[in-house]
């Protein structure tokens, strides 16, 4: 679902590559303006708009994806970097017409108002609940020679880089415990 | 019979879509040939622009048109000068947009905006409020048409005579109201037509100011609004962006999106003023009040007028013989302000509610029982009888839950390791208002019915709610109910603010149903036999007769506080809010609002913060990074309860509004805490570790 013919999108020959990478389990090949950033791509040039633009700067988390399996900003990452590598937006969380338990979990725990900073949200959750799997530690784990236990403490500090103005954060904890407890 | 949908917790209709990134926001909608717009923010505050050099923008691969006052298509006066966008070589602050770059991407526009060169004669400016700048005036009437000053009695003889006295001065910073989808548009102009996809909290609104501004008939505008990444008042008019998308989008004869970057939210857009605020309160000994006086001053623009109702929420809070209230206004070379989440009663309940702190503590009486003892069952300003007052029963109610009952009042009388803990309480109120709206309900053959209003949902749940509202009054179970809303080609209906949208809009929806129902009167089972019935109404003359009643939501707020004794760190261990707001429709979306507001008062107490810069003659801090907002590991533990509420003065659904209350008195309440944890009150909002610090030295 391309929203443009590529013929117009690039700006300049001479500043563009041909970048081929995977997204959401689909190979994707484009010739891309050497600035363009995965964000923009995303949105602009795949159709995909789950992932937000709500910085640009790297600061609010709405464009979270995930990108080789870990949660990245999207609008931080330039598309030209991608060669090779696999992506995976909120629109890939889950198969045509499923919702993954994460993001049935946030429907329940009205985990979301207006719904801007959701597909972030969803993003870094499930990239966060693979890093606690890993037994990463995060600023707020006490004894580092065990796997942290994921405490609502926990939740929040590891979803802390995603701001939502609506506030729905106890709500996003709480969708993402019962996740990681029943899944 | 009703079905009862209304009451119940419903998730949202829309759930599946958020959560699926399905659900498409103003710049994202498929569109053939489209272009990208870039604003171009003035680099001075005050002055003229001698030269525009459009050529190194427009030498760059991909750029259209840079867009300024010497090539833009003329707009209509307007009567908000904020709009009048790219039509004279004038800058009135720093940031004001002058120009727009078009390209077709948005790596060109980008780049071409940093290269348009822009000259500027730039003459001296005043950016800083303060409570003696010259250019202080009182203003005709505050936002939206409250009177600017009140007087009752005399409050100098009152407050001269009164054993108990306290005056304070308390202060609060510009705040930014930083939805998380920015202010976005496309823009598509056919045959004379314009079409926009717009992030706003009211489609009919903007499509008026879009005709009013091209000189266009309403019907040659459409405005499609259906899903909104939260707004918190700065999208409550048209804005910038959906008049700069359409300009630009005219320029190059092709479909443009523009969205203003987070930067570019800092200003422009509106923003709350920020505020000086002297509060003098007076007390016999055993607490209650005789003398009240608030005197708010805060800034405007030198374009346009908006005079923030910073006092108001005084007049009808607490009950006093002697009382006055005042505003003053002072023009400066910057952003208009505007409506953020509760205007005026959010500010205002920060002093007074801090200035009721203050006054318990000065007559050794408990803060719960000192605003109990002052309840008013006669609104003081409009001397007629409050249509439902639960202020003392949210206080009760909030102090049973939260566990009030044993409380030291003593300052720095509880510490746990380096934190010192404290617990703090405020009141709350908001208005509870209707405007007239308009809604269609059609009935088709197959038993289902469709509801049609330009309502809009900018995250507060307003879909699902029509559509309950909308199933009991069709008397049908709501999955036979469709529900329609965010686009100007729906019945007109009034914006998103103001707490009055779900009252506005259920009584038209409620209004309307009944037509139907009445027009199906005599169909088997309600229901058309062939084709479809439809009944549209407007409760313009309904809600214009409704008596002047003081009609008001209320609340209590607690909370206990922890604060480092060494670096002066405030968290908040938990919050609890109780509230009286008449029906609640939908507890599961009412509680994300509550929460979402009582959240946005603890930003305001201990996050959030323009920072000026007289010689920039600007915020410094426009970014999320630097302009910090309440974030996930801030939230403890919070919790909204509401009091079973019915007030046959309101409208059809009883509901009063929730989408502001949640945030009036939180941050006083915070306050109030730190002072109990530390014995140091901050009549400076934010509570920052700076104002903190030295603690330890007091111990």
């Amino acid at each position: 679902m391309q929203d443009r013919p590529e013929s117009e999108t690039t700006t300049d020959e001479r500043h563009s590559s041909r970048v081929s990478f995977e997204v959401n389990g689909t190979h994707r090949e484009l010739t891309l303006d050497n600035r363009t950033t995965l964000l923009d791509t995303l949105r602009e040039r795949l159709g995909l708009i789950g992932a937000k633009k709500g910085c640009d700067h790297g600061q609010c988390g709405s464009c979270t994806v995930l990108l080789d399996g870990r949660r990245v900003k999207s609008c931080l990452v330039f598309a030209v970097t991608l060669d090779g590598r696999s992506v995976l937006t909120v629109e890939g969380l889950a198969g045509p017409d499923e919702l993954s338990p994460l993001q049935a979990a946030f429907v329940a725990h009205d985990a979301f108002q207006c719904g801007y900073c959701t597909p972030g949200q969803l993003c870094s959750a499930r990239g966060m609940l693979d890093e606690v799997a890993r037994g990463w530690p995060s600023a707020v784990t006490d004894d580092l020679t065990t796997p942290a236990e994921l405490t609502d403490a926990e939740i929040r500090e590891r979803m802390a880089g995603n701001l939502c103005r609506c506030a729905a954060y106890p709500h996003i904890v709480a969708a993402v415990r019962e996740t990681a407890a029943t899944t | 019979m009703s079905a009862g949908a209304v009451g119940r917790a419903y998730p949202r209709l829309e759930g599946r879509e958020k959560v699926t990134g399905a659900a498409r926001y103003a710049v994202e909608y498929p569109v053939d040939d489209v272009s990208y717009g870039w604003a171009v923010p003035a680099a001075v505050v005050r002055g003229r622009i001698t030269r525009v050099d459009a050529a190194p923008a427009l030498a760059l691969p991909g750029v259209l048109a840079v867009v300024h006052h010497g090539n833009a298509a003329r707009l209509a006066p307007g009567s908000d000068r904020e709009l009048w966008l790219l039509q004279e070589p004038v800058v009135h602050y720093r940031g004001q947009f002058v120009a727009v770059v078009v390209a077709t991407s948005l790596e060109a526009a980008r780049e071409g905006a940093r290269l348009v060169g822009i000259d500027y004669d730039a003459g001296p400016h005043s950016t800083v409020l303060t409570s003696d700048h010259p250019g202080l005036y009182r203003p005709d009437h505050v936002n939206p048409s409250y009177p600017t000053d009140t007087a009752e009695g005399d409050f100098d003889a009152g407050y001269a005579a009164a054993p108990v006295r306290m005056d304070a001065t308390y202060r609060t910073p510009a705040y930014h109201n930083n939805p998380m989808e920015p202010h976005a548009t496309t823009a598509q102009w056919r045959d004379g037509r314009l079409l926009v996809h717009d992030s706003n909290q009211g489609a009919s609104s903007v499509q008026a100011t879009l005709a009013d501004l091209f000189e266009l008939p309403s019907e040659s505008v459409r405005v499609i609004a259906e899903h909104v990444g939260g707004g918190f008042g700065s999208k409550g008019y048209a804005k910038a962006a959906v008049v700069l998308a359409a300009l630009a989008a005219r320029q190059v004869d092709r479909p443009v999106r523009l969205a203003l970057t987070r930067q570019q939210l800092f200003g422009p857009i509106g923003y709350r003023t920020p505020t000086i605020q002297r509060v003098r309160l007076a007390a016999d000994t055993d607490g209650r009040l005789t003398a009240i006086c608030h005197d708010a001053i805060s800034q405007t623009s030198t374009l346009h007028e908006f005079a923030e109702q910073t006092a108001v929420y005084t007049r009808s809070m607490y009950a006093a013989p002697h009382r006055r209230t005042t505003h003053r206004l002072v023009r400066l070379d910057v952003p208009t302000p505007f409506w953020m989440r509760a205007p005026g009663e959010c500010p205002g309940a920060y002093a007074l509610e801090s200035a009721m702190d203050e006054l318990a503590t000065a007559v050794g009486m408990d803060p719960v029982e000192l605003r109990v003892r002052n309840d008013a069952e006669v609104d003081p300003d409009q001397g007629q009888p409050f249509t439902s007052r639960n202020l003392v029963a949210c206080l009760r109610e909030g102090a049973r839950r939260f566990g009030w009952a044993d409380r030291d009042p003593t300052p720095r009388a509880r510490r746990d390791g380096r934190w010192l803990i404290g617990t703090g309480v405020a009141g709350s109120s908001y208005p509870a208002r209707a405007r007239p709206s308009s809604a269609a309900a059609t009935a088709r053959a197959d038993g289902g019915f469709l509801v049609r209003i330009n309502a809009t949902d900018i995250g507060t749940g307003a879909r699902t709610a029509m559509w309950q509202v909308a199933a009991d009054a069709l008397g049908v179970p709501p999955e036979r109910v469709e529900i329609r809303i965010g686009d100007s080609d729906l019945p007109v209906a009034p914006v998103a603010g103001g707490s009055m949208g779900t009252s506005s809009w259920s009584w038209a929806v409620v209004r309307a149903c009944e037509a139907l129902r009445e027009k199906l009167r005599n169909a088997p089972d309600g229901v058309p036999a062939d084709g479809e019935v439809t009944a549209e109404v407007s409760t313009e003359e309904e809600v214009g007769g409704q008596p002047m009643l003081p009609r008001y939501a209320y609340g209590a707020q607690f909370v206990e506080v922890r604060v480092d004794v060494d670096t002066g760190e405030v968290r908040v261990n938990r919050m609890l809010g109780v509230f009286a707001a008449g029906r609640v429709v939908n507890p599961t979306t009412a509680r994300s609002q509550l929460i979402g507001g009582m959240t946005m008062g603890i930003s305001m107490a201990l996050h959030e913060e323009g920072v000026l810069d007289e010689r920039y003659g600007d915020w410094v801090n426009h970014d999320l990074a630097t302009y910090h907002i309440t974030g996930c590991a801030d939230v403890e533990r919070i919790e909204a309860h509401w009091i079973d509420e019915q007030d046959a003065e309101l409208n059809p659904a009883g509901v009063k509004g929730i989408g502001e209350i949640g945030i009036v008195g939180a941050a006083a309440a915070i306050a109030n805490a730190v002072h109990h944890a530390t014995g140091v009150r901050i009549r400076e909002l934010p509570i920052r570790l700076d104002k903190l610090l030295g603690l330890s030295a007091l111990a």
